[in-house]
């Protein structure tokens, strides 16, 4: 790891303060991306600015019928959450399926959506509920946030402080795990939202995206079989060591099909 | 550079760190607790497993300074002061849950953690707890047996809360 200035600021303001003006900055959260970018000296900040030790952006509360997850809650206490289970059960869980219990420990709701793996999960979550992503200066829905692979809108050193999710009518989600990893090969998040069915899918492309053809053949309701007719282009899908593109193809499809057999 | 003031095994310690310097280099390079290892690079192995603040995590992935201010409890802390071991250490030498030991006490602290979370265990609960552990033996089996018995006789140990 190359050497870096420690920066622990106690107070939002003092944090954006820190990271802004200063492109060679990074913001750190839980550590579980960033720390090993840094061990392999991926990365050279000159500053690391760490938001572990501000209260204000950790917690999770209820706000009518929306959930405010703060960016820095890890991925345990959104697991654990009554208030999420009650809420949203399916975020719940997938917040249980992340990686091992030592990442989800430490690893938090903002750190896994800045960082904009093509297989991490809450992405799914966010695009499937129509989520609206908070951050120092505006709010940008969760379709406009996630731009490409390992890419977001965020500006440089533009810090999230929170995530609301409008509650849905049923959801779920289903993915198809690397078994080393647990990372998502593919998977894909349903709901019943007041703006229709969604259905979100990660891990097949290099970004999160809706599948609109399965969100038309659902809109008569959560069937499985309402599916059945759909195919899925493996042109442009992920390949690696783990799954072709034609097998994430594939995939897409039947963990589809198994998240709307979990919701319904 | 930076101090760190912590708890480590109950007691306070303060050291001077670089902001790169990891925690599990703090506890083995400074402070000469050497029972926690370092078997991968890349965040998967859980032989560097330690709890910060009661939740189990891996030193690995975690700076020194993070842990400002936080209880930080290793293997070397587990067992009484007398040196009677920690029902969950007494499982594993029981059950033999240990060959060649280099993964143990990560296996043992998030052993103690999903016993803490979950009361009572069942098998799928632990090999799913485990998930974060590689124990490079494979000898998950006695693993499994071990954890379920040490997670049995924390329960027992625990005193009922008083009525
Ligand atoms: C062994 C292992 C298994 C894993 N398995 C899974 C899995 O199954 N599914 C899954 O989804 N993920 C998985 N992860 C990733 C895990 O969820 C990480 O915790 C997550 O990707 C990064 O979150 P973090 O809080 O640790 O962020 P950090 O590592 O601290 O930061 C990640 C990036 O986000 C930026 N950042 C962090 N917070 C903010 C903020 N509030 N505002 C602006 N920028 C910010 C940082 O600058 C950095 O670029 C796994 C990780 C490991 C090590
Ligand atoms: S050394 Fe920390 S997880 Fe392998
Ligand atoms: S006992 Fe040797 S690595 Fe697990």
């Amino acid at each position: 790891m190359y050497a870096f200035e420690y920066h622990r600021p106690t107070t939002l303001a003092e944090a954006a303060q820190l990271a802004s003006g200063n492109e060679d900055a990074k913001i750190l959260a839980g550590g579980q991306t960033l720390i090993p970018t840094l061990k392999q000296r991926l990365a050279q900040p000159s500053d690391v600015v760490d938001l572990g030790g501000i209260a204000e952006l950790r917690g999770i509360c209820e706000d009518g019928d929306t959930l405010v997850i703060g960016a820095t809650t890890p991925h345990a206490e959104v697991a654990a959450s009554a208030v999420v289970r009650r809420l949203i059960p399916a975020l719940a869980k997938l917040a249980e399926g992340i990686g091992d219990a030592q990442v989800r420990n430490r690893g938090t709701l903002g750190g896994s959506i800045c960082n904009n793996d093509p297989s991490a999960d809450y992405p799914a979550a966010l695009v499937g509920l129509g989520a609206t992503v908070r951050t120092t200066t505006r709010k940008i829905a969760a379709e406009d946030f996630f731009t490409g692979m390992f890419e977001t809108a965020l500006e440089p050193n533009e810090i999230v402080t929170a995530v609301s999710f409008p509650r849905p009518g049923k959801a779920a989600y289903v993915k198809f795990p690397n078994p080393a990893s647990r990372y998502a090969t593919v998977g894909v998040f349903v709901a019943e939202t007041g703006g229709g069915v969604r259905v979100a899918v990660t891990g097949a492309a290099p970004s999160v995206y809706r599948w609109t053809e399965a969100e038309q053949a659902l809109s008569g309701g959560l069937n499985p079989a309402a599916l059945d007719g759909l195919t899925v282009d493996p042109d442009g899908l992920n390949a690696d060591i783990h799954a072709s593109a034609e097998y994430r193809a594939s995939l897409v499809k039947v963990m589809a099909k198994r998240a709307v057999a979990a919701s319904a | 550079m930076p101090t760190v003031s912590l708890q480590v095994n109950g007691k306070s310690v303060s050291r001077e760190v670089e902001g790169r310097t990891l925690l599990v280099q703090l506890l083995r390079d400074h402070l000469g607790l050497t029972g926690t290892h370092v078997g991968c690079d890349t965040s998967q192995c859980g032989a560097c497993v330690v709890h910060v603040d009661g939740r189990s995590v891996k030193s690995c992935t975690m700076l020194a300074v993070q842990a400002e201010g936080a209880e930080v409890t290793t293997i070397e802390g587990l067992a009484a002061a007398d040196g009677t071991l920690h029902p969950m250490q007494a499982a594993f030498r029981e059950h033999h849950g240990l060959q060649c030991g280099f993964c143990t006490p990560g296996m043992v602290m998030s052993a103690v953690d999903l016993a803490q979370t979950h009361g009572q265990l069942d098998e799928t609960t632990v090999r799913e707890g485990l998930e974060g552990n590689i124990c490079r033996c494979t000898g998950y089996h006695n693993i499994v047996k071990a954890v379920l018995a040490g997670a049995e006789a924390m329960r027992a140990g625990v005193p009922k809360a008083a009525e």
